[in-house]
């Protein structure tokens, strides 16, 4: 079985979100990149099925060479290959759009790809992968088994969930419950070392136009202090909450 | 060219937010300049959409009984086309997330998820979105020749406008990828993604056997149950209620936090929430100052009396 896991690079979950050139930027100074953690449990249920029944684990990152740390981290913990498509990940189109070119040539029988990502939170790109190379696609992902060349997908709904069959190939869009918290890998020095052997394709962008662009940020408005209420003075907070928040 | 939202049912009647975006629907329509068109798939009780000032309301009737993502985001593909439809407007459910890339894909649309309010320019057509899990919004134009929007929960006032709206209902046939072997469902129960309060609890109730408490509280205030990143993974409670960065968002009118500190990745899965109550017995837990009413004190003795005191007034 032939495994791609795509893969985005993103802001530690503690950064501090700035942005800089008049709001315009994200500031990267003192930022932390890591892997997804939604790509990252769907990476880590890869590898498993590597370690268990037996397949190839590559990574794909559409981006530029800033993410090749976060790269070598993912073939430190057990991916084969490493691919990254040269070209800025403007939007969810055009990472789709590269995405979609290369499995034209290189096929897989599972792509995995987060449900979001934690800096932009679009949830768009497995869904465009899906359409535009027409394959079949499981959202939020929390289980996964394949006999053979056919997947039983569990998907979470809001308030349940949902067991579907499907034949291979299939795009998940993973995250937590594919694997445990605990599952999660850490690199260790025979893994780190072993990564710098491993190969790492930097392969040239097809044409690909972004369909959205973001013209500036803001940042929330301050939050006004909380109103404490002395804790043997329930009927004040119901008032409050009846009467001034207007929520009951 | 038309405004073309798509409301969504589970067994055969509306989901809760329907009317909120509806009424989205139609102030958009009116921004653009266009129509307004309802689109719903095996909905019986669609009507209840006929006072919110669309001109039109499609409901397809398909063969599959449940969601199905592929066939859903095909039918709809062809009906914007045949609507000449210029925005398409979807929720922020797990279904409409799961539906909007294949939808988006097929339609070559632009797309943008977590929409938080009406468009700021029409032309280009800019929204702003919230961005890095509610820590920031990001002002993003749109550029495909249709373009999809996914409205956050809880964003738009519900106002309903004397329509005359005429209601159409149209066969349509699908083919699916995915086989449904087996569904469960809760019923008649909030979800994190559609309760008007959440009631959430973290580690500070020292155990799943105090669970009791949260779920007291949620039943007098017809809440849905969430817990903390830790409380999911010791296993107190199932991954589904795990709320924050990589856990649900939760969108919601009143989120009350128990026993919770407030750790930045939790803080930003809650933050869209409009009141954010906490309850802790450290007041220097980071929380209070993300909240807008605290209680410093013990959630052994504050909830059964907040619950009691609730119960009373109901």
């Amino acid at each position: 079985m032939k495994i791609l896991v795509c893969i985005s690079c993103v802001p530690d979950t503690t950064s501090k979100i700035n942005f800089k050139e008049n709001d315009t930027v994200f500031d990267d100074q003192g930022v932390q990149f890591v892997i997804n953690p939604n790509d990252e449990f769907g990476l880590t249920r890869a590898i498993w099925f590597k370690e268990k029944v037996g397949a190839s684990v590559d990574v794909l990152h559409v981006g530029q060479a800033s993410a090749e740390p976060t790269l070598r981290k993912a073939l430190a913990i057990g991916a084969d290959k490493a691919i990254r498509i040269d070209t800025p990940a403007l939007d969810a189109f055009v990472v789709a759009d590269q995405i979609s070119n290369y499995l034209q040539d290189n096929p897989y029988d599972l792509i995995i790809a987060g449900r979001e990502s934690i800096d932009y939170n679009g949830s768009m790109v497995p869904g465009l992968v899906a359409a535009k190379s027409d394959i079949a696609f499981v959202n939020t992902c929390v289980q996964l088994e394949i006999d053979g060349s056919t997947a039983t997908a569990t998907r979470e709904m809001d308030g349940g969930m949902e067991v579907l069959n499907v034949d291979l190939p299939l795009i998940i869009g993973s995250q937590k419950g594919l694997v445990e918290e605990t599952d999660l890998r850490i690199p260790n020095m025979r893994g780190i070392m072993q990564a710098r052997q491993k190969p790492l394709e930097v392969v040239t962008a097809v044409q690909s136009q972004a369909k959205s662009a973001i013209q500036n940020f803001e940042k929330p408005a301050p939050k006004a202090a909380v109103k404490l209420i002395p804790a043997d003075d329930i009927d004040q907070l119901i008032d409050l909450l009846q009467n001034e928040a207007k929520v009951l | 060219m038309s405004v073309l939202l798509f409301a969504e049912s589970q067994k055969g009647k509306l989901k809760k937010g329907s009317t909120e975006l509806s009424s989205y629907g139609f102030a958009l329509a009116k921004q653009q300049n266009t129509t307004f068109t309802i689109v719903t798939v095996n909905c019986e009780d669609a009507d209840q959409l006929a006072n919110y000032g669309a001109s039109k309301l499609i409901n397809l009737e398909m063969q599959t009984k449940h969601f199905e993502a592929h066939a859903y985001a095909t039918a709809l593909a062809e009906i914007a086309t045949k609507e000449e439809a210029k925005i398409i407007l979807i929720s922020s459910s797990a279904d409409a997330k799961y539906m909007g890339g294949i939808l988006a894909g097929k339609l070559q649309a632009g797309y943008v998820t977590n929409v938080v309010g009406l468009p700021v320019s029409s032309d280009p057509l800019t929204v702003k979105r919230s961005v890095f899990s509610n820590k920031a919004f990001a002002n993003t134009t749109l550029a495909g020749a249709i373009n999809i929007i996914g409205l956050s929960n809880n964003v738009h006032e519900e106002i309903s406008q004397d329509s005359s709206t005429t209601v159409e209902q149209q066969d349509v046939q699908t083919t699916s990828k995915c086989t449904q072997t087996s569904l469960e469902q809760s019923e008649g129960k909030a979800t994190i993604a559609d309760a008007d309060v959440v009631v959430s609890g973290g580690r500070g109730l020292k155990g799943p056997e105090n669970w009791g408490l949260i779920e007291d509280l949620a039943d007098v205030l017809g809440a849905a149950t969430a817990c903390s990143k830790p409380v999911s993974d010791m296993g107190w409670r199932p991954h589904s209620e795990h709320v924050g960065q990589t856990g649900k968002p939760v969108a919601t009118n009143l989120y009350i936090a128990v026993g919770i500190s407030g750790a930045i990745q939790h803080l930003a899965g809650v933050n869209a929430s409009k009141i954010k109550v906490v309850i802790n017995t450290d007041p220097e837990a980071p929380f209070f100052k993300a909240a807008d009413y605290g209680i410093v004190g013990d959630a052994f003795e504050v909830l059964p009396k907040l619950t009691e005191k609730l119960k009373a007034r109901a």
